[in-house]
C-alpha cells in the first residue's frame, strides 16, 4: 500500500479459486465426485471435506472453489470435477491475479483470531481426544457442522452425558503465552453453549468453572440466569487443572477446589475449553504494510476518543481488530467506520453511481393469466431426483399455463435472459420458476421479469430443491410427486398475483437528535460532517449530559477537556441547530418525513426531519441502601470521583475507604449489570491510591466485570494493595454509623466466601456504585416515535446482533446509554455506527417502499379496528368517511407481516402478495385430486 | 408467508375441508423474533383455538401441530416433521379415525368455516397475547368456551314491521348480506351473514328494526312478494 490519505493505491493479489465464479451456480456436483478427502478447515478439521468445495453453507458466493488439497494441482492427474461441471465452471488455467485499487480511505477489519491452547500445552488439548476448543465444539453443535449437529467424542463417536467447560483460557494471565486481557466473550458463548447443548439433550450434565462470570453486556445477565437455572447445570467458581485421562473410556479428570469441600477430582465425558480472542493472525505484518501502531497486545491502537480512528489518517478499524469485541459492537463499528469516511469523502460523494434503467411496463391487467413454468434442473440436484421434463410436461396439463420449459440452471446468465426473452416472444404475463428457495434468488428472478418488461410481483417459485430433491433423494417417486404439488400449487397462485408498484418516497435531509451527550453530539457531528442539516435537543440548559460528571477515563484521559472540545465544534457547525431546555410535544409522520414540535429555549417550534437519532443517555440510580442519604459519608461512585477532583480532604485524607458494587441493580427490581461501575471504583480506588497511597481501600464486589482490556487496570489496583472482597448477594454488606474510641466510623460488615467469615472493615468514605438506570422520559419517547423499550426500559433495537442501532420502525436510531449503560468509547462507537446508518436514508433522496403492503376494502371494514390493534409499526389509523370510520393502512409504515390480514374477520384489509385470495388457491391446490383441485381453485374466486 | 401470524384461522380449517388429514405450521422461534411484531405467538394462539374447534366438531385436535424452530435446526425439523406424520397416519383419514361419517364431517367443518369471522371478533382479545409458559397452552381455550361460544353464536334478523327501508343497514354491511331496495323490507341473508353486529349498531334508533339473537333459530325470511312497505299515511 501506498499514497496518503484521500489517494491510496493498494496492489491485491487474488488467489485463484480455479472455479469461474461467474458461471459456477453452487450446485456441488463437482464436491461430489471429487476423489480428494481433506479435513475439513471450516469444521475445525474434525471431519473430511473435498478438495472441490463451497467453504461453508453461508459463504458469500456461495460458489466452489478449489484448495491446495487437489491432486490435479500436485500432480497434474484427475481433473473429474472438470468433466462433470455441466455448466464448464472449472478452470484449472487461473493464477494468482495482481490487481490495482485507488481509494481514498481504508477499513481495516481483519477480525480476530481463537486463542490456541496448545501454545501452552496445558489443559491437555491436541493430547486427549475428548478435551475440545470451544470453536471445536461451537461447530459440532452446529447443523452444518462434521456430525450434522451431533454432538460426538471424538475417541468413540459417542454422546458425550457429563460435559465441563473451563473458563479464560489464554485470557486474564499474565504467564506467558497466555493475553493479559479478558476475552469479553466467553462467559456468554459459553452459557449460550450451555443453553445448545441442553436443547440437543436435556439429560447432559453440565458444569462450568469459572473465575467471575461477566455477563455486562445487555440481557446477558438474564441469559445466565437462564443457563444457571436449567437442571443439571452447575456454575462453579474455582480454579482447574486437568488431571489424567482414563485410558480406557477416555474421560478426562479435572481437578478442582470449593469452599465447602476443599480439592475435588471429578470425571468428564468431554471438556471444552472457553478460548479467549487474540489479534488477528499475521497482525504485525499488517500493521507494518499499512503503517498504523498496534497497542500492548497486538490490536490496532486507536485514538482514546475515537475507538476507529487508527494512527494514521485515512485509515479505520471495525470489530475485533479495535480489542475482543461482541457482535453486536462489531456491526455499529462497521457503520461507524463507514460514517467516518463519508465524513471524510463527502466532497467525492455520489461521483462513482450510475442509475439502473428497465424497459417500460406492460400493463396486461385486461389479459387473463398466461402463465409460463421454467424447471430448472440445477445441474443434477434436482434433476436426478425428479424426472425435470415430466414435470414440464406435467405444468402444461395446468390450467392458465400457457408455456413450459427445462432449464440446465435458471439463474445462470443464459437463462435469465432465456426467460426475459420467451416471456416477449410468448405474451407471458406470469412466471413460475420451480427450482429452488426463494430466500436466494427471488431478487433475481424478479429483476428478470422487470427486464421482460412484466411486472414483478408477477413472480412465483415452486421450491423443487430444498422442499423437494434435497430432502428426499432416496424416495424418488413421493419426490416426483411432490414436485407436482409444488408447481401446481405455484400456478394457481400465480394466476392470482397481482401487479404491485413499489414506490419512491422523498426524503427530506436534515435529522433530528435526541439527547445532547457524547453520543448525541458525537452523531450529530458525523451527520452534519456529511452535509446534513441537524436539528439537536437537549432537556438541560446544557449540553454534554451524564459525561459531564466524569473527569477521567479509567485510561486516564481527560473527559472535561474533551467534552469542551466537542461542545465547541457543535456550537460552531454551520448545520447543527442546537435547541436546549427542550422537550418533545408531539412526533408525527414516518421514514424519510418526520414533523417533530418541540418545546425549548427558542418558544414552541416544528422540525422537519427525515431520520431521528434517539440518544437521551441515562440516569444513575439513587440509592436508598447503605445510609445513603442518611450520613453523608456514603455516596455514589460518581459523587466520589466528583470530591477527588475537587480535592475533598474528607475523601483525600480518608483512612479507609469502602466501595460496593452493584447498587441498585444485579437484583429483582433491576436485573440487569450495569456495566461501567467496576471499571468506574477501579478508576477511583487508583486515583486515591495515587494521592494517597497509605490509603486502605476495599471493593466489596459479586463479580469484578473488568471486560477486555480493562482488566489490566483490575491488575494493577490489586498490585496496588486496593483490598477485592467478594460478596454473595443473599448476604450483602452490612452498614452501620458507630463510635469507636472517640472516632466516628462507619462499619462495614461482610461476609468472606473464602475465609468463610465475618469481617469488620472501618470506613471513613464508602462509595456505593450505583446502577445506570433508564430516564424516566423513555416511556414518552418511546410512545412519540413508536419504538420499544425492554424489559429494563432502555431502548429495544431491531436486532441485537444484525441492526443494532436501527428500531423495528424505520429511519428511527438508537445510541448511547439509551440502549444500555456503556462506556465511552463503547458509547462513540454507537454514536458513529448510529450516524453511518441514518446517513444510508439521508445520502438517498427517495425510499422506496414495497409493494407487499397492506390495503383497505372500505366497503368490506366494519370498523372493529383490530388490524390497528394487531400492528406494531403502528401503520394502521382511522379515516372518517361518510359511512363512519375506516382502517387506513399507511403504506410506508406497513412491513408487510399481514398479522392484521389474519384478524380482520371480514376480510377488509388484505395483505398484497399474499392475499387470502392467493394463499387459499394454493391451500385448495394441494389436495391431489385433480378434478377437484380445479373445481375448488375457480371456486375459491373472491370466495374468502 | 412472511410471518406465521399471517396464518388465518380460515386456511386451517380450509385445508382440512379439503381433506387433509393433517396440518403443521412452522415457525421462528419464540422471542426470537427478527422484527418487532412476535407474531408468531399469534400463530400459537390461533393454532390452540384450532384445535379445540377441531375437537369441538370431533376430530383429534393432534392433526394440528405447530412448533417452532430456527432456519439452522434442519435436523429438528425433520424429527418433528417425520414424528407428526407417523401421529397423522396412525390416527388414519380424517374424520373415519375419528368414526365420523364423512357427510356429517363436510357439514360439520362448513358450519364452523362459516363462523370464522364471528370467532375472529369474539376471540380476539385472546389472539394476540403471548403465552410465556407451555403450561398455559392447554387451558388457554377451553372445550366449554369453544362449546358455548358455537352453541351461543349470535344472528340478527330484521324485524319486518319494524324496517321502514332506509337502506343504511344494507349499505353498511361489510359482508354485503343485505338484500335491500327502495321500499322493500330488508332481509339479511344468513349464507353470507358474518355476524359483525353492524346493522344492529347503524339500524336508526326510531326503527330499532334489527334484532340480536343467540343461540336460538332465525324466522325465515320474509316472503319476496310481501316486502314491498306499505307506509302509514
Amino acid at each position: 500500500m501506498a499514497g496518503e490519505a484521500g489517494n491510496f493505491d493498494v496492489a491485491l493479489t487474488k488467489k485463484p479459486r480455479y472455479v469461474n465464479e461467474s458461471i459456477c451456480t453452487g450446485c456441488t456436483t463437482c464436491a461430489e465426485y471429487c476423489p480428494v478427502k481433506y479435513p475439513d478447515q471450516f469444521n475445525q478439521d474434525i471431519s473430511q471435506n473435498k478438495a472441490v468445495h463451497i467453504y461453508f453453507a453461508q459463504a458469500v458466493p456461495l460458489v466452489s472453489y478449489i484448495d491446495e488439497s487437489c491432486i490435479y494441482l500436485k500432480e497434474k492427474k484427475c481433473r473429474i470435477c472438470e468433466s462433470v461441471c455441466k455448466q464448464k465452471a472449472i478452470d484449472f488455467g487461473q493464477r494468482a491475479e495482481k490487481r490495482e485499487v485507488s481509494v481514498g480511505a481504508i477499513i481495516l477489519a481483519p477480525g480476530l483470531e481463537p486463542y490456541d491452547p496448545k501454545v501452552r500445552g496445558d489443559y491437555g488439548y491436541g493430547k486427549m481426544q475428548n478435551v475440545v476448543t470451544s470453536m471445536d465444539f461451537e461447530r459440532l453443535a452446529c447443523a452444518t457442522g462434521p456430525y450434522e449437529g451431533e454432538i460426538l467424542r471424538a475417541s468413540d463417536k459417542k454422546h458425550p452425558h457429563k460435559i465441563a467447560w473451563i473458563q479464560c483460557v489464554g485470557s486474564r494471565a499474565v504467564t506467558p503465552g497466555s493475553n493479559s486481557y479478558c476475552s469479553a466473550v466467553c462467559c456468554t458463548y459459553t452459557q449460550k453453549q450451555v443453553i445448545v447443548t441442553k436443547e440437543h439433550d436435556a439429560g447432559v450434565e453440565c458444569t462450568i468453572f469459572h473465575n467471575d462470570i461477566r455477563s455486562y453486556g445487555k440481557d446477558f445477565e438474564r441469559f445466565y440466569e437462564r443457563a444457571a437455572n436449567l437442571p443439571g447445570v452447575r456454575f462453579i467458581r474455582s480454579y482447574v487443572s486437568i488431571g489424567k485421562e482414563d485410558p480406557k473410556t477416555k474421560n478426562v479428570s479435572i481437578r478442582y477446589a470449593t469452599p465447602d469441600d476443599g480439592v475435588k477430582e471429578e470425571e468428564f465425558d468431554m471438556v471444552v475449553l472457553s478460548v479467549g480472542l487474540a489479534p488477528p493472525a499475521g497482525f504485525k505484518g499488517l500493521a507494518d504494510k499499512f503503517g498504523i501502531e498496534l497497542n500492548s497486545h497486538g490490536f490496532c491502537k486507536t485514538e482514546p476518543f475515537n475507538p476507529m480512528k487508527t494512527s494514521r489518517p485515512g485509515i479505520f478499524v471495525s470489530g475485533g481488530f479495535q480489542g475482543p469485541t461482541d457482535i453486536p459492537e462489531a456491526v455499529f463499528t462497521a457503520s461507524g467506520a463507514s460514517s467516518q469516511i463519508g465524513e471524510f469523502l463527502n466532497f467525492r460523494r455520489d461521483r462513482l453511481t450510475t442509475e439502473r434503467k428497465y424497459p417500460l411496463e406492460r400493463d396486461v391487467s385486461g389479459e387473463a393469466p398466461k402463465v409460463g413454468v421454467y424447471v430448472c434442473h440445477c445441474g443434477t440436484n434436482i434433476g436426478k431426483v425428479v424426472n425435470v421434463p415430466s414435470m414440464v410436461e406435467y405444468a402444461m396439463t395446468l390450467p392458465n399455463v400457457v408455456y413450459a420449459k427445462e432449464q440446465l440452471f435458471s439463474c445462470a446468465t443464459n437463462s435469465a435472459k432465456e426467460i426475459a426473452d420467451l416471456a416477449r416472444e410468448k405474451g407471458l404475463n406470469r412466471v413460475v420458476i420451480a427450482a429452488c428457495s426463494p430466500r436466494t434468488l427471488e431478487g433475481l428472478f424478479r429483476d428478470t421479469l422487470r427486464e421482460a418488461g412484466i411486472n414483478q410481483y408477477y413472480l412465483e417459485m415452486a421450491n423443487v430443491r430444498e422442499h423437494c430433491s434435497w430432502v428426499h433423494s432416496k424416495e424418488k417417486e413421493e419426490a416426483i410427486q411432490k414436485a407436482k404439488d409444488l408447481i401446481r400449487m405455484s400456478v394457481a397462485r400465480a394466476s392470482r398475483l397481482e401487479p404491485l408498484q413499489e414506490f419512491d418516497l422523498p426524503v427530506n435531509k436534515a435529522a433530528l437528535v435526541i439527547g445532547g451527550g457524547i453520543a448525541g453530539m458525537t452523531c450529530a457531528l458525523s451527520i452534519a460532517n456529511q452535509g446534513h442539516h441537524v436539528h439537536l435537543v437537549e432537556k438541560e440548559a446544557d449540553l454534554g449530559g451524564t459525561a459531564r460528571r466524569i473527569h477521567a477515563t479509567l485510561e486516564g484521559m481527560d473527559v472535561q477537556a474533551y467534552l469542551r472540545d466537542l461542545i465547541r465544534k457543535v456550537y460552531q457547525h454551520q448545520l447543527i441547530h442546537v435547541y436546549t431546555d427542550a422537550t418533545i410535544t408531539d412526533a408525527s409522520g414516518y421514514v424519510g418525513n418526520f414533523a417533530t414540535r418541540v418545546k425549548c429555549d427558542r418558544g414552541l417550534i416544528e422540525i422537519k426531519h427525515g431520520a431521528t437519532v434517539i440518544a437521551v443517555g441515562a440516569d444513575i440510580y439513587q440509592p436508598t441502601e447503605y445510609l445513603y442519604g442518611k450520613d453523608d459519608r456514603v455516596m455514589t461512585h460518581l459523587e466520589l470521583d466528583e470530591q477527588i477532583n475537587k480535592g475533598d480532604e474528607r475523601v483525600i485524607d480518608a483512612e479507609s475507604v469502602v466501595m460496593i458494587q452493584c447498587v441498585g441493580c444485579r437484583n429483582e427490581d433491576r436485573n440487569y449489570c450495569s456495566r461501567v461501575c467496576c471499571s468506574e471504583s477501579i478508576k477511583n480506588a487508583l486515583t486515591l491510591k495515587k494521592k494517597n497511597p497509605a490509603a486502605d481501600v476495599y471493593i466489596l464486589f459479586r463479580d469484578i466485570r473488568t471486560y477486555g482490556f480493562k482488566e489490566d487496570y483490575y491488575r494493577e489496583a490489586s498490585s496496588k494493595g486496593v483490598r477485592f472482597i467478594r460478596f454473595e448477594p443473599q448476604d450483602p454488606p452490612l452498614v452501620e454509623a458507630v463510635k469507636d474510641g472517640g472516632r466516628s466510623v462507619l462499619r462495614v460488615t461482610v461476609t468472606d466466601p473464602i475465609l468463610g467469615k465475618k469481617l469488620e472493615i472501618d470506613a471513613d468514605i464508602i462509595a456505593l456504585a450505583a446502577a445506570v438506570v433508564p430516564t424516566p422520559g423513555n416511556t414518552e419517547i418511546s410512545k412519540l416515535f413508536k419504538v420499544s423499550l425492554g424489559p429494563d426500559d432502555f431502548f429495544k433495537e431491531a436486532h441485537v446482533k444484525l441492526r443494532p442501532v436501527e428500531f423495528g420502525t424505520e429511519g428511527v436510531y438508537l445510541c448511547g446509554m439509551a440502549h444500555y449503560p456503556k462506556h465511552m468509547s463503547e458509547t462513540i462507537n454507537q454514536a458513529y455506527g448510529a450516524a453511518g446508518r441514518a446517513l444510508t436514508l439521508l445520502s438517498h433522496d427517495t425510499v422506496v417502499a414495497s409493494g407487499s403492503v397492506c390495503d383497505v376494502n372500505e366497503k368490506q371494514c366494519m370498523a372493529c379496528g383490530h388490524c390497528i390493534k394487531a400492528c406494531t409499526y403502528g401503520a394502521i389509523d382511522w379515516r372518517q368517511t361518510r359511512d363512519g370510520n375506516k382502517a387506513l393502512v399507511n403504506p410506508i409504515l406497513c412491513k408487510g407481516c399481514g398479522l392484521c390480514n389474519s384478524k380482520c374477520p371480514t376480510g377488509a384489509i388484505q395483505l398484497r402478495h399474499f392475499t387470502d385470495d392467493a394463499l387459499t388457491s394454493q391451500i385448495d391446490a394441494a389436495v391431489p385430486d385433480e378434478e377437484k383441485v380445479i373445481e375448488q381453485a375457480y371456486a375459491a374466486v373472491g370466495a374468502v | 408467508m412472511m410471518c406465521t401470524g399471517r396464518v388465518d384461522l380460515e386456511f386451517v380449517l380450509r385445508a382440512f375441508s379439503n381433506g387433509m388429514d393433517g396440518v403443521f405450521i412452522v415457525g421462528c422461534r419464540l422471542n426470537e423474533c427478527n422484527y418487532v411484531t412476535q407474531g408468531n405467538y399469534h400463530a400459537l394462539n390461533m393454532a390452540l383455538l384450532s384445535r379445540r374447534l377441531l375437537e369441538h366438531i370431533g376430530l383429534n385436535p393432534v392433526r394440528l401441530s405447530i412448533d417452532f424452530m430456527s432456519a439452522g435446526e434442519g435436523i429438528r425439523f425433520a424429527e418433528v416433521n417425520n414424528d407428526f406424520v407417523k401421529k397423522v397416519k396412525e390416527l388414519g383419514p380424517l374424520g373415519e379415525g375419528e368414526g365420523i361419517d364423512k357427510e356429517e364431517l363436510k357439514t360439520k367443518l362448513a358450519g364452523i368455516r362459516k363462523l370464522v369471522p364471528y370467532i375472529k371478533l369474539e376471540k380476539n382479545d385472546k389472539l394476540g397475547v403471548p403465552l410465556r409458559n407451555r403450561e398455559e397452552y392447554d387451558s388457554y381455550f377451553t372445550l366449554e368456551e369453544i362449546d358455548s361460544l358455537v352453541r351461543d353464536a349470535v344472528s340478527y334478523y330484521i324485524i319486518p314491521d319494524k324496517c321502514q327501508a332506509c337502506m343504511i343497514c344494507a349499505r353498511r354491511c361489510p359482508a354485503q348480506s343485505i338484500i335491500s331496495g327502495k321500499n322493500q323490507i330488508h332481509v339479511i341473508e344468513q349464507e353470507k351473514c358474518i355476524r359483525c353486529g353492524t346493522c344492529l349498531e347503524v339500524c336508526p334508533a326510531r326503527f330499532n328494526a334489527v334484532t340480536k339473537l343467540s343461540g336460538e333459530p332465525v324466522p325465515p325470511p320474509i316472503p319476496e312478494e310481501r316486502r314491498t312497505l306499505v307506509r302509514k299515511a
